[in-house]
């Protein structure tokens, strides 16, 4: 009897049902996306040779990587990237996101944000292969237009195959990316405060300046870290645009893992990648703390 | 229309944005089989070329087989993972809520690595299965967020009265909250269905030697004569994609309007 009350009290108890509830998806989490991330930390700590693991706890991995000059010069590559296409991104974005949030009719915002989102739903492979061929390409549309306006007289030959192609690819692939949280943090204004900083005396720009930009501060830095993170990881963009030429991260990793086979040396690098990803990320946030506090 | 210099932007912006997609049906048509401009005449020729190709057909069904199947579980996931934080406070939530949010901002290449060190280490064969099971780590994510807002706008109101009407939890959940969250469900199917078709990393380094739609794609690239009937096919499946999503929105809205609360936008 008494252990029945308990049983029931446990199964009507919100944090047991919460917790029961979502045990599938967690459980599918753990096994398949903590578990392997914890086995790569400890592979990373490992020896290859041939192809087989050897548990010999030590920072040889870690110490390779970094007195390696290529691989320095490839994670350097990674960050100009990747910083490049999100300052890109982020400032391309915010007067889309502004006018969205303040100059379409309320009964049209979904439809313009439902025209952002589409070309990022279309397959990543076939947007990256038409920028490589029909617009960056030997005889793409910019060495048409170029030579169109007379600029050049033959095509240029280099706009495919270096950093400055695939900035460009991937801020096109990660627009909307960071439209969106700007959007959301641009609707959450009181209106009302703006039209205080107007009252006040203030110009239209200062109170942008003063009162809306500052505001909208958590959106960018949510935009700023939602495009960072994965365009510092992209594979496909350096494979196909950099031509194999200027790899970045994600192509050192597969190298060492399949070409090489050293999933050690491989893990290790990718533990390193996260690494540096967590630690610009929590850098980025301090330094913007002050516009995250006192909101939410 | 107080700016008409932001409009201009924000215009020129989609421009932009659609600028690849506009000009792949273009070639995709266009008689010839260097990609460049000016056009030279009017075909259909790419189409039945790809039409003619066995390898794709394979790729296809694959495609299909995975998408269909990830679909499904990551929706049936997600429709839990969305219930339970919505409706419930429990310990860890925010920590196990972050690790089910996480492959959303995880680069693919990490994710793909460390399922293939475990997969390799534990003995399971690459195949579709496996791709199947890294698709619906990425996709769950997408599917928990629609679902959130479908679970969110419902009234609690209505579930409570259903319990007081002698109703059990399951079979108030059946008749009362399936129903309403029901075309949240089928905007997750169609979201989850659109991102495991396109998706490349994971079905290129954990499929084996089984080869889907987009894996097909990046082997032809190595093929300059193949580049048109890739754009032929690439125009199908952009189309594909606008449609799916499309049909995702409209139900999507229908959802919301069905709760009666208020649209806040896209899907993200």
């Amino acid at each position: 009897m008494e252990t029945a009350s308990f049983w029931g009290r446990v199964r009507r108890s919100e944090a047991a049902s919460g917790l029961a509830l979502i045990s599938p998806t967690a459980l599918y989490a753990i096994l398949l996306l903590a578990a392997p991330l914890v086995t790569v930390v400890l592979y990373s700590f490992a020896q290859s040779e041939q192809g087989k693991i050897i548990w010999d706890f030590s920072l040889d991995n870690y110490i390779r990587i970094w007195s390696a000059p290529n691989v320095q010069l490839i994670m350097l590559r990674s960050l100009t990237v990747a910083a490049s296409v999100t300052l890109a991104t982020v400032l391309l974005a915010y007067p889309v996101a502004y006018f969205v949030s303040f100059h379409v009719a309320p009964s049209k915002k979904s439809l313009w944000l439902f025209l952002i989102t589409i070309p990022f739903w279309t397959s990543y492979i076939i947007r990256v292969f038409l920028w490589k061929g029909i617009i960056l390409g030997y005889n793409g549309v910019i060495n048409t237009v170029l030579m169109g306006i007379g600029i050049t007289d033959e095509p240029l030959q280099a706009i495919n195959y270096n950093a400055g192609a695939m900035v460009m690819t991937l801020a096109h692939a990660y627009a909307p990316f960071a439209i969106l949280p700007i959007f959301v943090s641009l609707e959450k204004i009181d209106r009302s405060l703006l039209e205080a900083g107007q009252d006040l005396g203030e110009s239209r720009m200062m109170t942008f300046w003063r009162v809306t930009l500052p505001l909208s501060m958590a959106g960018v830095i949510a935009a700023v870290l939602i495009v960072f993170i994965p365009t510092i990881g992209d594979y496909v963009t350096p494979d196909l645009i950099g031509g194999g030429k200027v790899p970045m991260i994600a192509n050192m990793i597969e190298v060492q893992m399949l070409k090489q086979n050293n999933k050690a040396l491989g893990s290790a690098i990718a533990v390193t990648a996260m690494l540096i990803v967590c630690v610009v990320s929590i850098v980025f946030l301090l330094l913007n703390r002050r516009f995250l506090s006192g909101q939410k | 229309m107080k700016f008409p210099a932001l409009k201009t932007y924000a215009v020129v912006y989609l421009i932009f944005l659609y600028a690849p997609i506009v000009l792949l049906p273009v070639f995709a048509f266009n008689d010839s089989k260097v990609i460049a401009f000016p056009l030279s005449g009017f075909t259909t020729e790419w189409f039945t070329q790809m039409w003619g190709d066995q390898q794709l057909f394979n790729a296809v069904k694959n495609s299909a087989i995975i998408a269909v199947s990830s679909a499904v579980i990551a929706t049936s996931l997600g429709v839990f993972a969305a219930r339970a934080s919505t409706r419930f406070q429990f310990p860890y939530k925010a920590g196990i809520m972050g690790l089910i949010m996480l492959p959303m901002v995880l680069p693919e290449m990490i994710i793909s690595m460390s399922m293939l060190v475990v997969l390799l280490a534990v003995g399971i064969p690459l195949s579709l299965f496996t791709i199947i099971m890294g698709h619906v780590l990425i996709t769950t994510p997408f599917a928990v967020a629609i679902l959130s807002s479908a679970f969110q706008s419902l009234d609690k109101s209505l579930e409570e009265a259903a319990y007081d009407l002698g109703e059990t939890p399951l079979s108030t959940f059946r008749l009362i909250i399936l129903p309403l969250v029901m075309p949240g469900i089928v905007s997750s199917l169609l979201i989850c269905f659109t991102i495991s078709i396109d998706e490349f990393i994971i079905a290129y380094f954990l499929g084996g030697n089984q080869t889907v739609l987009s894996v097909y794609i990046y082997g032809q690239f190595r093929f300059p004569a193949k580049v048109p009937s890739i754009l032929a096919l690439g125009t199908i499946l952009v189309a594909l994609s606008i449609v799916l999503l499309s049909i995702a929105e409209y139900f999507r809205r229908r959802g919301i309007a069905k709760t009666g609360a208020k649209d806040t936008g896209g899907f993200l």
